[in-house]
């Protein structure tokens, strides 16, 4: 039993601190919400970065030009990108390197996207649960799921025709390629397309928090390398996203709560510091045990993905549903306890603000996982 | 990152089991076919079982060696729980004296206190209960009015009233908070006692709760006479003693992580069966967020574990995994009652007697909302609130007390 964290993994976390902390990430997200036009310009380019500290190839196998190293150790990279809204790309990299790691018809360019020279995206696709048979994607308006892309044999081998669209792919715009499902005859198989192929179309997009690179992307007789991927690496990649996003979120939680605090010290109101009062210390508390619930559940995804793979989609939507309420109340916390100053624009903790509804909205959304979650246990109950 | 036995730990398992394959059969029965029904013949089953659990070195395992321990560390003490419970045989029943007050003892006893109490506590021949929290001092401990005075022939008189004291009703000895100098500051003029259980002046009564059992009880001293050695800790020194108790009080609950039931999959189990509720997006979203806490709290205590095994000291997480798992617990309950509807609350449901425990629970152990205080000043380092209790003789308080109100 040994749930702490190696020397590597310290090092490759303070090590992601360090190089981020070069970037000053929340004054150029607050600037680029004055230009609301997609794509957002005037946020560093943080890829440069990811490749000279090989954040790219983290989930390749070494073999292959990967590092070859666990989720856990990709989540710790995401936790520091979130801790200062950092958008790097890794959201939708990292899932898609996940499921061409374990397709050998990629073997010839997975180098490339080890090593960054391609940035690929996920194309997000979400497994059938309990109750619903059919994968899905998140649909572009409303609540209903949408279809995934569907895919013909294409006329050379081992390729296919894409025709369909998957909307709000988180880090689309400007990848060299996106890796996602599609079905074929109804079957679900691992594709790869080139963001320059014919009939590729990636429509940027800013939804409320500049720092989110996001496209509805779609494909007109689109051709697509098939992947081999076996269908439980197309599964495993939604869970690696709904892990990499309770990380990244866990870590806004974490300096949402380092500033609040910081201020309900230094405070003052009827001669005491606000940070005194019960209703003020209850609520910071609160953010608190979220925000250690969320670490918990960190540690069961990193471990269960190679430790209990059965219990991976479980572990890592607990993950996600506890990370997204945690920086809801964090966020909502942030602005409160700061009082008015804090939902003013010049201040850190609307950028906060945004990133939580933003967040809790993408990639199946955070009640998404909550429901995934209870369709997990109440599947488990029924077979006992 | 893992959650493997290492060698030895593995090898300290396979013991554990394979004492227990051979035990086993004399392990008491407590539930379904042929279960003790008797509550004396059940405390007696459980003593003798504690008894042989300490000789086959199952009890006591984190005290040292020459007090009849085992002298391992907190993992091997989990091991050796979940070994106990995989068996399905009944733990030790003195949990509370072997778990907080044994290692209280141990830290500020004197030699002849060791000698005379350890064996036969961690042997479950005389069982202990902690009589700490008062009418007027729960979460805030340190308010005990109990009153211990010194008298000529060197023993002291105890006079006064504990509640919420589990295991009174059979305990033989009983480790005690009593005040002995009121004229000093609230936390400095406190002693801790032991005391025989048998004295004359002692009554134990039973406290019928909300279910309609007596989980605890109240006790009561009316000049109850103990002899000079009965002092833990020195006069004067009673608040150091009891925070180290309270101390092995967090480190069991920590270790005991689910051990009280409230887990996720028995809550799914209630309701997968009914095909209406299992498809409510409702009920899923309620039983999804309960279940996502809960189980976070699994790994909360290994996390707690870890800590410990590295020799440091737990994290807030071990503090709060508390309020979650009884909040959980309490939000599971109203979710099954409204997906059973009213038969949920019926006399023989296991649900009733879980919707009547928890309200309680949540100030067990200090009230949800000092913890939120401690954790708050402690973890966060925010300001504590103003007191009135600071730097004045505790025989003063009440009327300052008085006078602010």
């Amino acid at each position: 039993m040994n749930l702490a964290l190696s020397d590597e993994q310290e090092f490759l976390r303070e090590a992601a601190r360090g190089a981020l902390s070069r970037y000053k990430t929340l004054e150029a997200a607050r600037a680029a919400l004055d230009r609301p036009s997609a794509p957002v310009t005037g946020l560093p380019d943080l890829w440069p970065t990811a490749c000279e500290a090989g954040w790219p190839g983290l989930l390749i196998d070494e073999a292959k030009g990967g590092a070859g190293l666990d989720v856990f150790d990709a989540m710790l990279v995401l936790g520091e990108c979130g801790r200062v809204l950092a958008g790097v790309g890794l959201l939708g990299h990292l899932p898609a390197s996940a499921i061409l790691n374990d397709s050998p018809a990629a073997a010839a360019w997975i180098g490339e996207v080890a090593s960054g020279a391609r940035r690929a995206a996920y194309l997000p696709a979400q497994p059938p649960s309990d109750v619903r048979d059919s994968w899905s994607a998140d649909p572009a308006h409303g609540s209903a799921h949408a279809q995934l892309p569907s895919a013909t044999p294409g006329d050379e081998q081992g390729m296919v025709t894409l025709n369909g669209s998957v909307a709000f792919v988180p880090d689309a715009p400007g990848a060299s390629g996106m890796i996602g499902v599609a079905l074929l005859d109804g079957r679900p198989v691992g594709v790869a397309v080139l963001s320059e192929s014919p009939g590729v179309t990636v429509e940027p997009l800013v939804r409320y928090d500049a720092t989110r690179s996001l496209g509805h992307v779609s494909f007109k007789d689109s051709p697509a390398v098939l992947l081999d991927a076996p269908e439980e690496s197309l599964i495993a990649a939604w869970y690696i996203a709904q892990a990499l996003i309770a990380a990244e979120s866990l870590g806004s939680v974490e300096t949402a709560l380092q500033t609040t605090v910081a201020y309900a010290k230094e405070r003052y109101t009827f001669g005491r510091a606000i940070g005194s009062y019960q209703a003020v210390k209850h609520s910071l508390t609160e953010v608190l045990r979220q925000l250690e619930n969320g670490r918990s559940l960190l540690y069961y995804a990193g471990w269960a993905r190679k430790g209990a793979p059965q219990e991976f989609a479980l572990a890592a939507s607990a993950a996600r549903s506890v990370a997204g309420h945690a920086l809801d109340t964090a966020a909502r916390t942030m602005i409160s306890v700061h009082g008015g100053i804090g939902a003013t624009w010049e201040h850190d903790a609307p950028l906060y603000f945004r990133r939580a509804q933003l967040s809790r909205r993408l990639l199946g959304g955070t009640s998404g996982a909550t429901d995934r979650v209870a369709g997990e246990l109440l599947g488990q109950a029924q077979a006992a | 990152m893992d959650l493997d036995d290492t060698p030895e730990q593995a090898e300290y398992r396979a013991q554990v089991r394979e004492w227990l394959e051979r035990h086993k059969a004399q392990a008491p029965v407590l539930q379904g076919e042929g279960a003790l029904q008797d509550e004396q013949e059940i405390i007696a089953a459980r003593r003798a079982w504690q008894g042989k659990l300490a000789e086959g070195g199952l009890a006591g395992v984190t005290w040292p060696k020459e007090f009849g321990g085992q002298g391992r560390g907190p993992i091997e003490q989990v091991i050796c729980n979940q070994e106990i419970a995989r068996a399905h045989v009944p733990g030790i029943l003195d949990a509370i004296g072997v778990g907080m007050l044994g290692p209280t003892i141990i830290a500020h006893g004197s030699d002849e206190q060791k000698s005379r109490y350890l064996g036969p506590m961690l042997h479950g021949d005389e069982v202990w209960c902690q009589l700490f929290s008062e009418p007027a001092a729960g979460s805030d401990l340190a308010a005990v009015q109990t009153r211990a005075r010194h008298q000529d022939d060197g023993s002291w008189l105890l006079s006064g009233q504990k509640v919420w004291t589990t295991n009174a009703q059979f305990a033989s000895y009983g480790l005690l908070l009593a005040r002995t100098d009121p004229d000093a500051h609230k936390h400095k003029g406190l002693t801790m006692f032991i005391v025989p259980m048998d004295a004359p002046g002692v009554t134990v009564r039973g406290l019928r709760q909300i279910s309609g059992e007596a989980e605890f009880n109240e006790v009561f001293f009316d000049d109850v006479q103990i002899e000079d050695g009965a002092v833990v800790g020195g006069v004067g020194g009673g608040w150091g003693t009891a925070l180290t108790t309270l101390m092995f009080e967090r480190v069991t609950i920590g270790l005991g992580g689910e051990g009280l039931g409230f887990n996720s999959i028995r809550f799914a189990r209630a309701i997968a069966g009914d095909e209406h509720a299992r498809r409510d997006p409702e009920v899923r979203q309620r039983l999804g967020e309960i279940a996502s806490e809960l189980l976070a709290v699994r790994f909360t205590g290994y996390r707690t574990l870890t800590a410990l095994q590295r020799g440091q000291i737990p994290g807030p997480e071990a503090g709060l995994a508390k309020v979650t798992i009884v909040n959980g617990a309490i939000r599971a309950g109203d979710l099954i009652a409204d997906v059973q509807g009213p038969d949920a609350l019926a006399t023989d449901s296991e649900w009733a007697y879980m919707i009547s425990f928890l309200p309680g629970l949540k100030s067990a152990g200090g009230t949800e909302e000092i913890l939120r205080n401690t954790i708050g000043e402690r973890v966060l380092g925010l300001p504590p609130e103003p007191r009135l209790d600071k730097g004045i003789p505790f025989s003063e308080l009440r009327s300052k007390e008085g006078a602010a109100a």
